[in-house]
C-alpha cells in the first residue's frame, strides 16, 4: 500500500455497515413510521408500552388476590358480573382466585419482567450506546415484538374461554397441568392457551436473543471496545446469552406440555392416576421432567429479569455520583458469573421434589456461591456512592432503593438456599415474599430507574421530578410495609398459593394479612402518580436538552429523541470508557464517550 | 208405574248422584305401591371419617356411615328409586324445584330424583366451601365451587340419566341425580316402602333402581284401585 | 432528599429486624427429634443474615446521607483500595459463612433424608388426593394389600383400591383419615399421591415433603411430644389445596395401641 494512510481493512463489519447506510431509509407513512416499524427505539417503547399494559393487568389481579386473601368472605363489587359462575354473588371461590393467582404471576415473570427491563431499554438504548444505527436484524426485532404481542393476547383469551384461566400457577406443574380437564375447573382451554402462550412468548424472545448478540459483538463503533461498553450493554449482552439457553429449553417443554393435553402422549403423567374418579390413559411420564425443564428454564429466567437491573443501576449510580462505578472488570465479571453459574442451580427449587436427596447439596452449593458475586455487586455500588456527589434525582433514588430492596430479597434467599432450611420454608410466605422482593420490587425498581432516566431521550420532554420523589418515597415505603410481613408469615409456618386460611394454627395470621393487603392496595394507589407523570410528561413534559444529566455514554451525544438512524448517519468513534465521571472535561466534570482524546486524535 | 213417572225419578236420581258426585270426575286413577327388600348379605358400610373438616365434624355426634346400601327393618332397602319407564304419556316437566342440600359435609337426601327439565337447586349449608361434581356423561358434565354462604346453584338436566355426585372438595360426599322421562316416580324410604299416586288406569312398566344393585323390572297394572309391585333385589358382600 | 432516604431506610431496618428479634412471629416449638438441627441451622443463619442485613442498609443509608451533593464543588473519591477490598470481603465474609452453613447444614439433612430407616420404624402408607390424605396401615398380618387403583371408590370409602374379596393381605388394613402415631418412635411413611402432585408438611416436625405421581417417596421422623397438630398440603393441587389437611395425633404406645384395636374391629 502507499503512503496514504491505509484505509480500515475490509472486513465484515465494514461491508455490514456500508450495506446498512444504502439500505437504512427513514420510513415513510403512519403505518411504516409507528406500529409496522424496523426501528429498534420504536420497537423498544411498543415492549414498554405493552409492559405498562400488562403490569397494570397484573397489579389489578393482585389487588383482587390480596382483598380475598384478607376478607375471604365478603363479596367484592362487580366482581360476580364478570365472573358468574367462578364468583357467583361477588364471593370468589377457590379456584377464581387461583386462577387470578396463576395470570398474575405468568403476566408478571414473562410480559413485564422480561419485556420491560431486557426488550423494552434493551432495545431503544444498546444500539445507541454502542453506536449502531439499529439492531443487527431490523425485521427479526419487529417480528420479536408482534410475536410477544400475539403471546400476550393468546394468554389473554385464558380468562374467555368457557373453563376459565388455568390454576396451576405460573410453574404449572404437571400432572395437574397435562391432565386436561379432568383436573379440575381452569384445567381446561385455558391451560392449553396458556403454554400456547409462552410457546409463542418464546419464539419472540428468542428472536430478540439473537438481535442483543449480534449487534454487541458486530456493531460497536469504532473504539468501542468491550470494556468500553456501558454496564446496561452488557447486562443486555449477557441477559440475551441467558435467554437463548434458557427459552430454548422452555419452547420445546410447552410443546410437550400441549402434546400430553391434546395428543394423549405422556411425557409428564405416569399410569394410575385417578383423577376426577376417572383412571387416566397415559402411562409412562415423569412428573419430575416438567420440574427439570421447567426449572432449568425457570431459573435463569430471574436472572434475565434482574441482570438489566443490575446493568442500569451500574450504568445511572455513576451518572448521578458523579464518579465512575468502583470495579469495572470486577462489575462485568460478576455478572458474567452469576449469569454461569445460574444454569447450575436450578434443583434449589426442587430440594423437597422427591429427587435423589444427595442433589440437593449438589445444588446447595452453587446457590450460595451465587451469593459471592452478587454481594460484590451490592458493595461496589455501595462503594460507587461513597465519596460521590450523589445528585438525588428520581432515577438516583430508584438506584439507591434498589439496593437496598436487592439486599433484602437476596438475604432471604440465603436462607432459602440450604436444604435443611428449606425443609421449614419452602411453600411458606417466606418464598413468597423472597422473590416479590428481588422481582416484584427490584426487578421493578431497575424499571423505574431507566423509565426516569432514559424518558427524556425517548420522548423529548421531562418527567416531573417532584411527583417522581414522592412516588419514589411513597413506593419505597409501601413495598416494604407490602413484602418484609411476608417473611414473618413463612416464619410461622403460614402456607402460600391458599385462597384462604382456614387451618387453625393460620388462623391467627389474618390480622398480618390485613396489613399486607393494605399496604399493597397502598403500594397499588401509589402508582397513579407514576401513571399521571408518564402521561402528562409525553403530553406537556418541558423539553429535554440532548444531555440533561451530563452523562457520557453515546446515547445523551445525540439528540433527545434521536433521528431515526440515531447519529444522523455520522459515525461516532469511541475513545474513553462509559463512566469517566470526576475529572474535569470540556462541558464539566465529566467526559463523553465520543469525546476526542487530548491529543486530539480519535 | 207409568213410562213417565219411571223417566222422571231415573232423572231425579240421576241428577241426584250427579250433584252428589260433583262435577264429572276424570276416570279413577290408582297408584302403585310396594316395598323393596333383598336377599343375601350387603356390604358392610364404613363410617366416614370427617376429621379433615372441622366445622362438618362436629355435626355429627353419632357417627356417619356411607350410604350406597342403607337397609332398613325386616331386609328392606332404601334410596331405591322407583319408576314408568314405559306405558304412562310424556308430560311437561313439574316446575316445582329439587332441592339438594349439603349439609354436615353430606348429600342431603342421597338421592335426589327429578324429571327432565325440573329445576334443580343446590345449597351450601356449611360454613365450608364445597364443589359439586355432578359426573354426568349423556348430559353435559360440570362442577361449580359454592364458598359458604353462596347462593344456590340453579341446574337441570335435559337427558334422562342416573348421575353420580361427587364432591371434589370432600372425598367422602357421594350422591346420586336420578334424572327421569316421567313424572311418576318414588325413592323407597327408611322402611323400604315407596308409592307412586296418580297413575291411570292402564299396564306399565316398572324400573327399580338401586345405586350398587342394579336394576329389576315389572310389568304392573294399575286398574281403578291401587296395585301393589315389590322388588326383591340380591345382594353381595363386596 | 437524601437525608429523607436515610431516614426511611434506616427506619425500616430497624422496624424489620426488630420484630424478627423479637420473634413476634416465629416457628412453632418442634416436636421432632431433628427439629434441634434445623432450629439451630435456622437460628445461625438468622443472625448472619440479620448482621449483614443490618450493616448493609444503615451503611447505604450513612452513605446516602454524607455524600448527598451539598453543592460545595467538592472533588470526589474513590473507596480507599479500589473494587479490591469489596471483592475480598464479599468473598471471605460470604465465602466462609458458606462453607460452615454447608457443612452443618448437610449432616442436619442427612439427618431427615439420607439415614437408612429404623428397622424399628412403623410403616404406614400415605395417599394424597384431591384434596385430602388417607393413612393406612398394615394390619396384624405386618403386610400391606395391593392396591388397585381401577378399584378406587371414595364414595364407599375404598380410598386405596384395595380388593379385599381376593386379596387376603388387604383384608385386614386399617385406612384412617387421621395419622395416628406413638410417641417417640420412629415412623416411616411411604407417600404416593392417586391424581395430582401433593405435598405433606407438618411446621412442628420441622418436615416437609411432594408426593410425585409415579412415584413412592420414603418419610421419617420420630415425634417426641403427645400432641394433635395439623398435616397441611403446600404443592399446589387444584381449588382445594387450601382446605387439605389431615390431623396429626401423637399418642401414648398404649393409647396408641388401644386405637389401633379399635380401628381393626372395624
Amino acid at each position: 500500500m502507499p503512503d496514504t494512510p491505509a484505509p480500515p481493512a475490509v472486513g465484515l463489519r465494514e461491508t455490514v455497515e456500508k450495506i446498512r447506510v444504502l439500505k437504512h431509509v427513514p420510513p415513510t407513512g403512519f403505518l411504516r413510521t409507528h406500529v409496522f416499524s424496523l426501528d429498534h427505539k420504536v420497537i423498544g417503547k411498543q415492549y414498554l408500552d405493552l409492559a405498562l399494559v400488562a403490569v397494570l393487568t397484573g397489579m389489578v389481579l393482585s389487588w383482587l388476590m390480596r382483598f380475598h386473601l384478607a376478607y375471604p368472605d365478603v363479596a367484592i363489587p362487580g366482581l360476580g358480573r364478570l365472573a358468574p359462575t367462578r364468583a357467583a354473588g361477588g364471593v370468589m371461590t377457590p379456584e377464581l382466585y387461583l386462577s387470578l393467582m396463576t395470570m398474575h404471576g405468568t403476566i408478571m415473570v414473562f410480559f413485564v419482567l422480561t419485556t420491560a427491563p431486557f426488550a423494552g431499554f434493551g432495545n431503544f438504548v444498546l444500539p445507541i450506546q454502542v453506536g449502531a444505527e439499529d439492531m443487527a436484524f431490523p425485521r427479526f426485532n419487529m417480528m420479536s415484538f408482534w410475536v410477544t404481542l400475539v403471546a400476550f393476547l393468546v394468554l389473554l383469551a385464558a380468562f374467555f374461554v368457557p373453563d376459565g384461566p388455568p390454576l396451576s400457577g405460573w410453574t404449572a406443574y404437571a400432572p395437574l397441568s397435562a391432565i386436561g380437564k379432568d383436573a379440575g375447573p381452569g384445567q381446561g382451554g385455558g391451560q392449553t392457551l396458556w403454554a400456547l402462550s409462552i410457546a409463542i412468548f418464546c419464539v419472540g424472545q428468542l428472536l430478540g436473543a439473537l438481535n442483543f448478540i449480534a449487534t454487541t459483538l458486530d456493531l460497536r463503533a469504532r473504539g468501542m471496545t468491550f470494556m468500553r461498553m456501558p454496564y446496561s450493554t452488557w447486562a443486555w449482552f449477557i441477559t440475551a446469552v441467558i435467554g437463548l439457553i434458557a427459552f430454548s429449553v422452555l419452547l420445546p417443554a410447552c410443546i410437550l406440555l400441549i402434546l400430553d393435553r391434546v395428543a394423549g402422549t405422556s411425557f409428564f403423567i405416569p399410569a394410575g392416576l385417578v383423577v376426577s374418579d376417572r383412571l387416566q390413559p397415559h402411562s409412562g411420564g415423569s412428573p419430575l421432567l416438567w420440574q427439570h425443564l421447567f426449572w432449568f428454564f425457570g431459573h435463569p429466567e430471574v436472572y434475565i429479569a434482574i441482570l438489566p437491573g443490575f446493568g442500569i443501576i451500574s450504568h445511572i449510580l455513576p451518572v448521578f455520583a458523579r464518579k465512575p462505578l468502583l470495579g469495572p472488570k470486577v462489575a462485568v465479571a460478576c455478572m458474567a458469573a452469576i449469569a454461569f453459574l445460574s444454569y447450575t442451580v436450578w434443583g434449589h427449587h426442587m430440594f423437597l421434589s422427591g429427587m435423589n436427596p444427595l442433589s440437593a447439596t449438589l445444588f446447595s452449593v452453587p446457590t450460595l456461591i451465587i451469593t459471592i458475586p452478587a454481594t460484590i455487586m451490592v458493595l461496589l455500588w455501595i462503594g460507587t456512592v461513597y465519596g460521590g456527589r450523589l445528585r438525588l434525582t428520581t432515577a438516583c433514588l430508584f438506584c439507591l432503593g434498589f439496593i437496598s430492596v436487592f439486599v433484602s430479597g437476596g438475604i432471604s434467599g440465603f436462607f432459602l438456599a440450604q436444604p435443611s432450611i428449606d425443609t421449614y420454608l419452602h411453600g411458606t410466605y417466606f418464598v413468597v415474599g423472597h422473590f416479590h422482593f428481588v422481582m416484584g420490587v427490584a426487578a421493578m425498581f431497575g424499571i423505574f430507574a431507566g423509565t426516569y432516566f432514559w424518558f427524556p431521550k425517548m420522548y423529548g420532554r421531562m418527567m416531573n421530578e417532584t411527583l417522581g420523589k414522592i412516588h419514589f418515597t411513597l413506593t419505597l415505603i409501601g413495598v416494604y410495609a407490602t413484602f418484609m410481613p411476608m417473611h414473618y408469615l413463612g416464619l410461622a409456618g403460614n402456607v402460600r398459593r391458599y385462597s384462604a386460611f382456614t387451618d387453625d394454627y393460620m388462623k391467627g395470621s389474618l390480622p398480618l394479612h390485613r396489613f399486607i393487603t393494605a399496604a399493597a392496595l397502598f403500594t397499588g394507589a401509589v402508582q397513579l402518580i407514576f401513571l399521571v407523570n408518564l402521561v402528562w410528561s409525553r403530553l406537556r413534559g418541558a423539553k429535554a436538552p440532548d444531555n440533561p444529566w451530563q452523562a457520557t455514554s453515546l446515547e445523551w451525544s445525540v439528540p433527545s429523541p434521536p433521528p431515526f438512524d440515531n447519529f444522523g448517519g455520522k459515525h461516532p468513534v469511541v475513545a474513553h470508557g462509559p463512566d469517566e465521571y470526576g475529572r474535569t472535561g470540556p462541558e464539566g466534570d465529566f467526559v463523553m464517550q465520543a469525546a476526542p482524546t487530548a491529543g486530539g486524535t480519535a | 208405574m207409568c213410562t213417565k213417572h219411571v223417566a222422571s225419578i231415573a232423572l231425579l236420581v240421576l241428577a241426584t248422584s250427579t250433584i252428589a258426585a260433583g262435577p264429572a270426575p276424570a276416570p279413577r286413577a290408582g297408584g302403585i305401591n310396594g316395598t323393596v327388600t333383598f336377599t343375601g348379605t350387603p356390604p358392610k358400610m364404613l363410617k366416614i371419617d370427617m376429621a379433615k373438616e372441622p366445622s362438618c365434624e362436629k355435626q355429627h355426634p353419632t357417627p356417619v356411615m356411607t350410604e350406597s346400601v342403607v337397609t332398613g327393618p325386616g331386609s328392606t332397602l332404601a334410596n331405591v328409586v322407583v319408576y314408568v319407564s314405559a306405558g304412562d304419556q310424556p308430560g311437561p316437566a313439574p316446575t316445582e324445584t329439587v332441592r339438594y342440600d349439603q349439609k354436615g359435609c353430606e348429600y342431603l337426601p342421597h338421592v335426589a330424583v327429578m324429571h327432565v327439565g325440573q329445576p334443580l337447586e343446590i345449597y351450601n349449608d356449611d360454613q365450608t366451601s364445597h364443589n359439586i361434581h355432578p359426573l354426568a356423561k349423556a348430559n353435559p358434565e360440570w362442577n361449580k365451587s359454592q364458598p359458604a354462604g353462596s347462593p344456590p346453584i340453579k341446574a337441570s338436566y335435559d337427558k334422562p340419566e342416573f348421575i353420580a355426585v361427587k364432591c371434589n372438595v370432600h372425598p367422602w360426599m357421594h350422591g346420586y341425580f336420578a334424572v327421569l322421562g316421567t313424572a311418576h316416580f318414588a325413592t323407597t324410604d327408611g322402611n323400604g316402602k315407596f308409592t307412586i299416586p296418580d297413575l291411570p288406569p292402564g299396564k306399565y312398566t316398572l324400573i327399580a333402581w338401586h345405586e350398587r344393585f342394579g336394576t329389576q323390572t315389572q310389568e304392573v297394572t294399575v286398574g281403578g284401585s291401587e296395585a301393589k309391585a315389590d322388588f326383591v333385589f340380591k345382594a353381595l358382600p363386596y | 432528599m437524601g437525608k429523607l432516604f436515610a431516614v426511611i431506610v434506616a427506619v425500616i431496618t430497624a422496624v424489620s429486624a426488630g420484630v424478627f428479634i423479637a420473634r413476634v412471629w416465629w416457628l412453632p416449638p418442634d416436636i421432632s427429634v431433628l427439629g434441634a438441627g434445623i432450629d439451630h441451622q435456622l437460628g445461625e443463619t438468622m443472625i448472619a443474615s440479620g448482621v449483614l442485613f443490618v450493616l448493609s442498609q444503615l451503611v447505604l443509608a450513612v452513605f446516602v446521607w454524607q455524600y448527598a451533593d451539598a453543592g460545595d464543588g467538592r472533588a470526589v473519591k474513590i473507596f480507599p483500595g479500589g473494587a479490591t477490598p469489596m471483592v475480598v470481603l464479599a468473598t471471605v465474609l460470604v465465602g466462609i459463612e458458606i462453607l460452615v452453613l454447608t457443612l452443618v447444614g448437610t449432616r442436619v439433612w442427612a439427618g431427615i433424608f439420607l439415614s437408612p430407616p429404623d428397622p424399628n420404624a412403623l410403616h404406614i402408607d400415605v395417599q394424597a388426593e384431591q384434596f385430602a390424605y388417607y393413612f393406612r396401615y398394615p394390619g396384624a398380618d405386618g403386610k400391606f394389600g395391593v392396591p388397585h387403583p381401577e378399584l378406587i371408590d371414595d364414595g364407599n370409602g375404598n380410598f386405596f383400591g384395595l380388593d379385599p374379596a381376593n386379596d387376603t393381605t388387604a383384608r385386614d388394613d386399617i385406612v384412617a383419615a387421621s395419622l395416628v402415631v406413638p410417641v417417640n418412635r420412629p415412623v416411616l411413611l411411604t407417600l404416593h399421591a392417586k391424581d395430582v402432585g401433593h405435598a405433606f408438611y407438618v411446621p412442628e416436625l420441622r418436615v416437609q415433603q411432594d408426593f410425585v405421581p409415579g412415584l413412592v417417596i420414603p418419610l421419617q421422623f420420630t415425634a417426641t411430644e403427645v400432641v394433635k397438630k395439623e398435616i397441611v398440603c403446600t404443592q399446589l393441587c387444584g381449588l382445594g389445596h387450601f382446605n387439605m389437611r389431615a390431623y396429626l395425633e401423637v399418642k401414648p404406645p398404649d393409647q396408641f395401641a388401644q386405637w389401633l384395636t379399635e380401628q381393626a374391629a372395624q
